[in-house]
This record gives structure tokens, C-alpha cells and sequence, in this order.
């Protein structure tokens, strides 16, 4: 088949501490985002519940990863830890250039206040871009979501699927090389879904070297787009196995070998579930 | 013309068949276009249509009823009036009413009345304004500070702020003083209140968005902070303005020196040492609908504006 398996999390750790030895230069081989050892627990040390538990795990420049998992196994937490809107327990993240990491959540997280253009314009202004440029700069990724019209109407004015495209754009405009995604498309109905799949899959290679870090509890969904899936377990949460996704794309989510590898992944997700009502 | 499609998978074209299962390399251009299309399609169908409620129907459903309401009122008083169920000099009509204040606007004293009034409101709203709204985001912010005043901030609010007026007096006199002290104990606490509930009331998911954007520190606080918590601000300064309004009165009413320039309330206090009922009546009407008309004219256009601009406010 098309996949390749890489079963075993450590063979990953002894990449990535040879990795750390290299020099920190920007050679092609540093990662765009490195979690070493990464715990996460809540509440009182010692008697708080972990939620992640040693993660390592590196995406390449360019790389389009998806996080799978159960509900509550981490995900959000773990993006939230890549995104440095919280700090690890212990362990290390290193997330490579100087632009905070791009986060889209499943929720559009749009200001109403503002109407789509704005949106992306405050994006842009707070990335430093001279005023003079913000408009025409903004107009450019509306365009590239094909949300050309959308640019004076406000959010509430537009679809679920607008409003996550143009979440997009606003994603975008950090020019950050690391784009993460909370679930985005979790809250659409089946055909937008399948139109922001082939939407994102066609940015993200127009972009060149933007790196996808995309969670979600979809099996599907994760074949459907990923270069690499990795499944994490719950409770706590650490990196159960990893699968290479060679299926060319485009892909559509029914073909064949979507199909075959979803089933494969499902299994061993479905063990990792049954594991807790063991005990 | 052919109305039904069905579709027999005969001919080259057919989908399916023993074909290769992705579409065929070279097709990209082509498939770029469908989903441009398939997207405008789904974008087409899923924008809500915008609707305009025509003049007609906001006239018949929103300005009729209270128009009929208060012309009711006017004509029952009318009656009452002219039934002499009490004598005149305790139950004007209103038409006495609206004579002993055409009588007052003849001497041409009404209007530098209203504006000394209108004036000292708006001042001490501005004053009550510029105070409430760092007030309010301190306590909002900063932990410290809610914990050492935001219970007696609230607590401020629930006080008749005419309490206030013998003990500004004692400390100002008889002076414009006393009356912008009063309006700014009166206002102050429900502006900062509005913007304490306005900033608690934001939602936890934009100021996530907003850090991830960069917006932080000051920056935060401009750009998402602020703008999240407009609405509750909003109605906070509208019933700042209202308490504004009630304690400029207050005052007004108890501060009555010649020092003072006339203003509704010394206008009311004085119609009521001549025992001129009509001139009271005449007062307290001016005084409502100075109040009622900036709460209309000002604060429910901004704050319709604010609602609908976010979808907050259904329209019709
Ligand atoms: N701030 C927090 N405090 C305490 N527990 C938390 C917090 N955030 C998340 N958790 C817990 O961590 C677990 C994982 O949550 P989350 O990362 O949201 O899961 P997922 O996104 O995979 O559904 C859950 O059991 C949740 O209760
Ligand atoms: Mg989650």
C-alpha cells in the first residue's frame, strides 16, 4: 500500500536529540516545530491529571501533520502549548523564525466588530505591515480564499463556511510558517467540509513552505489531508503510532485508499479507546 | 428541452467504470474552476438574505403605539381636568400646562434654562466619562483593585446619589460644585460598572484570537479587549447618562442660590414656592423629556448601530 508505518515513538526521540546536536543554523533539516519531552498536567503538581505525557514530536518546513485523537485526549492543550498561549510542564518546544505560530480555532474567532477585511487587515497591522499596504495585502488573501466580495461585509453576514475561509486569510496574514488548526471544519456540515478540504489542501501547497499542524477527531478527515497522521492516546495522552500518508493529492475522501488507511487507523484508535473501559 | 437528466452509464464520458479512481492528472485547471464554483454555489446559498423592514411597518409598529399611548394619557388628564375632580390650582390640564410654559418661554428665560441644565448634564457626564472608564478597566484588569473596590463600586450604584447633596453642600457651598460632585457620584460608579460587566462578559475565545495575532499588552487592550466590551460599556454610559440626569436634578432642586444660574430643577423649586402647579407640572415634563429625548437622540442610535453592526440586534 501506499503508507509506511513508523511505529515506534522512540526511533522518533533518537532523530530528534541528534537532531538538537546539529547546530542550531537554518539548514534545511531544522524542523519547524520541535516538542521535546513535552508534559502537560492541570492542577496541583503530583496531584493534578496529566494530560500529555512525553511527547516528541517534530513537523519538517512545508509539513502537513495531523494530530488524531479521541475527545479529551489533549489536542487542544498540546496546539495551545505549540501556539505559547500556555506553557509546558516540562519538556521543550521550539518553534522555528520569529512569528508567533498562525492558530485557527473550530469556532471562526472573527471579530464582529470589524467586517471580514478588517479582520485580516488587524492581522496584518499587528504583524507591522505600513498602513499604506494592508488594504491591497488584505484584498490578496480574501482572493486566495475566493472570498473576493467578502471584503466590507461583516461576519455575521457571512456562512459558516465564509467565516472559516476568511479565518483562513486571517491566518494567513501572520505570514507565520507554522499554521495550526483547533478542529476548524468540526462545526460545518459534510459538503463544506469536503469544500474547505480541497481548499486548504490546495493553499497549503500554493504557500510552498507553510507547516500544518492540524488537530482533529476525524479519522477521515486526517487521511483525507495529512502527509503524516499521528494518533494520540488519552489519558494520558501520548503519541500512540504514527502513519506516512503517501496517497498522492489530490485526494477526495472517497477514494479507495482514503478509505483502507481510515479503517486501519480506525482500529487502533478504536483499541486505544477500549483500553479505558478495561478497568 | 430536456427536462429530467438520467444518467446510464454508457459512452466514454460515464463516471465509474474501470477508470482511473482520481480524476486525471492535467485536469488541475479544470478542477481548480469546479471548486471555485461549487464554492460561490455554497456561498450563494448559505449567506442569509439581508431584508430591509419597510418604512411603513417601523411607523405602524413602532411609533404608532406609543404616540396613541401618550395622547391617551393627555386626553384622560384633559377629562379629569375639566371635571373638577380637584380644584385647578392642584390638578391643572394640561393645556394650563402648556400654557404656564409658553408663558415662561414668551419671557424668554426656557431655553437658557433648559441649555444651564442640558450643559452641567453633558459636563458632568464627560467628567463622569473620562474617570469611570480607566475606573472601570482597572477593576476590570487588575486583580487587586476589583478585590479592593469593585464591591463598593457596585454597592455606589444602589445609592440614591441625592444622599449625596447635604454633604456637598456642607463641603462646596452653594456653588456649581456641589452639583458636578453629585452628578459624578452618581455616574461614575454605573459607567465603570458597565465596563467591568462589558470586559467579564467578552468572550474568553477572542482574546485567545487576539494573542495568537500578537495583539498583547496595550495593544490587547485597544484592539480586541475594548471593542469586545462595547456593548456592555455602551449600556453602562446610557445608564450613566440616566443617573447623570437624576442627580443633576436632585441637585438642582436642594442647591437653589441666586449664584446659581437657573437650571430645570431650580425652575421646578421655584414654580413650587409660588405654588404654580402648572409651572411644576411644566417642569417635571421638560425634565423628562430633555432626559427621555438625549437617551433617544444620542444613546439608542449608538447603541442600535453597535448591535447591528455585529448581528446582535434582529432586525424589524
Ligand atoms: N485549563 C484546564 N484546566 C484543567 N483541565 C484542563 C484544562 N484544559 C484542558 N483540561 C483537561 O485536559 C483534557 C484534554 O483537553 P483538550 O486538550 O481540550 O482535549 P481535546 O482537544 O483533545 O478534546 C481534558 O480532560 C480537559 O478536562
Ligand atoms: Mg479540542
Amino acid at each position: 500500500m501506499a503508507t509506511a508505518l513508523t511505529d515506534n515513538p522512540t526511533a522518533n526521540d533518537a532523530a530528534n536529540d541528534a537532531a538538537n546536536d546539529a547546530a542550531n543554523g537554518a539548514d534545511a533539516g531544522t524542523p519547524a516545530v520541535r516538542l521535546s519531552h513535552v508534559s502537560k498536567s492541570f492542577g496541583r503538581p503530583g496531584h493534578g491529571q496529566t494530560v500529555l505525557d512525553d511527547i516528541s514530536l517534530d513537523v519538517a518546513p512545508g509539513e502537513f501533520v495531523c494530530l488524531l485523537g479521541a475527545s479529551g485526549c489533549g489536542k487542544s492543550t498540546l496546539l495551545n502549548l505549540v501556539a505559547g498561549l500556555d506553557a509546558p510542564s516540562s519538556g521543550e518546544i521550539r518553534v522555528a523564525g520569529d512569528r508567533r505560530p498562525a492558530l485557527m480555532f473550530q469556532e471562526h474567532a472573527l471579530f464582529p466588530w470589524l467586517t471580514a477585511g478588517k479582520n485580516v487587515e488587524l492581522a496584518l497591522r499587528l504583524r507591522g505591515v505600513p498602513r499604506g499596504e494592508r488594504r491591497e495585502e488584505a484584498e490578496r488573501l480574501l482572493e486566495l480564499v475566493r472570498l473576493r466580495g467578502a471584503y466590507g461585509k461583516r461576519v455575521h453576514e457571512l456562512s459558516g463556511g465564509m467565516r472559516q475561509r476568511v479565518a483562513m486569510a486571517r491566518a494567513l496574514a501572520q505570514k507565520s510558517s507554522v499554521l495550526l488548526m483547533d478542529e476548524p471544519f468540526a462545526a460545518l456540515d459534510a459538503i463544506t467540509r469536503d469544500v474547505l478540504h480541497e481548499e486548504l489542501t490546495r493553499i497549503w501547497q500554493a504557500t510552498g513552505d507553510v507547516s500544518v499542524l492540524f488537530v482533529t477527531h476525524n479519522v477521515r478527515e486526517a487521511v483525507r489531508l495529512a502527509q503524516r497522521v499521528v494518533l494520540l492516546s488519552s489519558r494520558p495522552g501520548r503519541i500512540a503510532r504514527q502513519w506516512q500518508v503517501g496517497i498522492p493529492q489530490p485526494r477526495r475522501i472517497e477514494d479507495a485508499a482514503v478509505a483502507d488507511l481510515s479503517v486501519e487507523i480506525t482500529e487502533q484508535l478504536r483499541g486505544e479507546i477500549r483500553r479505558h473501559g478495561q478497568h | 428541452m430536456a427536462s429530467t437528466e438520467t444518467t446510464t452509464a454508457t459512452g466514454p464520458s460515464a463516471p465509474g467504470g474501470d477508470g482511473p479512481e482520481r480524476p486525471v492528472p492535467g485536469g488541475g485547471d479544470r478542477a481548480a474552476d469546479g471548486l471555485a464554483g461549487l464554492e460561490a454555489g455554497l456561498d450563494a446559498l448559505e449567506t442569509p438574505a439581508a431584508q430591509r423592514t419597510p418604512a411603513g411597518r417601523v411607523l405602524r409598529t413602532k411609533v404608532l403605539p406609543p404616540v396613541a399611548a401618550v395622547l391617551l394619557v393627555l386626553a384622560a388628564w384633559q377629562l379629569a381636568a375639566q371635571a373638577d375632580l380637584k380644584p385647578d390650582y392642584m390638578l391643572p390640564g394640561p393645556l394650563d400646562v402648556w400654557n404656564a410654559l409658553a408663558e415662561e418661554w414668551y419671557r424668554g428665560t426656557i431655553l437658557g434654562t433648559v441649555w444651564n441644565s442640558v450643559s452641567r448634564g453633558a459636563l458632568g457626564f464627560a467628567a463622569s466619562l473620562a474617570i469611570g472608564t480607566p475606573l472601570g478597566l482597572l477593576v476590570a484588569r487588575v486583580g487587586f483593585v476589583r478585590a479592593a473596590i469593585g464591591p463598593v463600586l457596585s454597592g455606589l450604584q444602589s445609592l440614591p446619589s441625592v444622599a449625596w447633596v447635604p454633604a456637598a453642600i456642607i463641603w462646596f457651598g452653594l456653588t456649581d460644585a456641589t452639583i458636578y460632585a453629585v452628578v459624578l457620584l452618581g455616574a461614575v460608579p454605573s459607567i465603570a460598572n458597565g465596563l467591568v460587566g462589558g470586559v467579564d462578559r467578552v468572550p474568553p475565545l477572542y482574546l485567545r484570537a487576539g494573542r495568537t495575532l500578537g495583539a498583547t499588552g496595550l495593544r490587547g487592550v485597544r484592539h480586541v479587549l475594548l471593542p469586545a466590551a462595547l456593548p456592555g460599556y455602551l449600556s453602562g454610559l446610557k445608564q450613566g447618562w440616566a443617573f447623570s440626569w437624576r442627580s443633576l436634578m436632585a441637585a438642582e432642586l436642594i442647591a437653589v442660590s441666586p449664584d446659581l444660574g437657573t437650571g430645570l430643577g431650580q425652575l421646578l423649586e421655584n414654580a413650587r414656592v409660588l405654588q404654580d402647579m402648572s409651572l411644576v407640572l411644566g417642569a417635571i415634563s421638560l425634565i423628562l423629556v430633555v432626559g427621555i429625548g438625549i437617551e433617544l437622540l444620542v444613546f439608542a442610535p449608538l447603541e442600535r448601530r453597535v448591535l447591528r453592526g455585529r448581528g446582535l440586534l434582529a432586525r424589524g
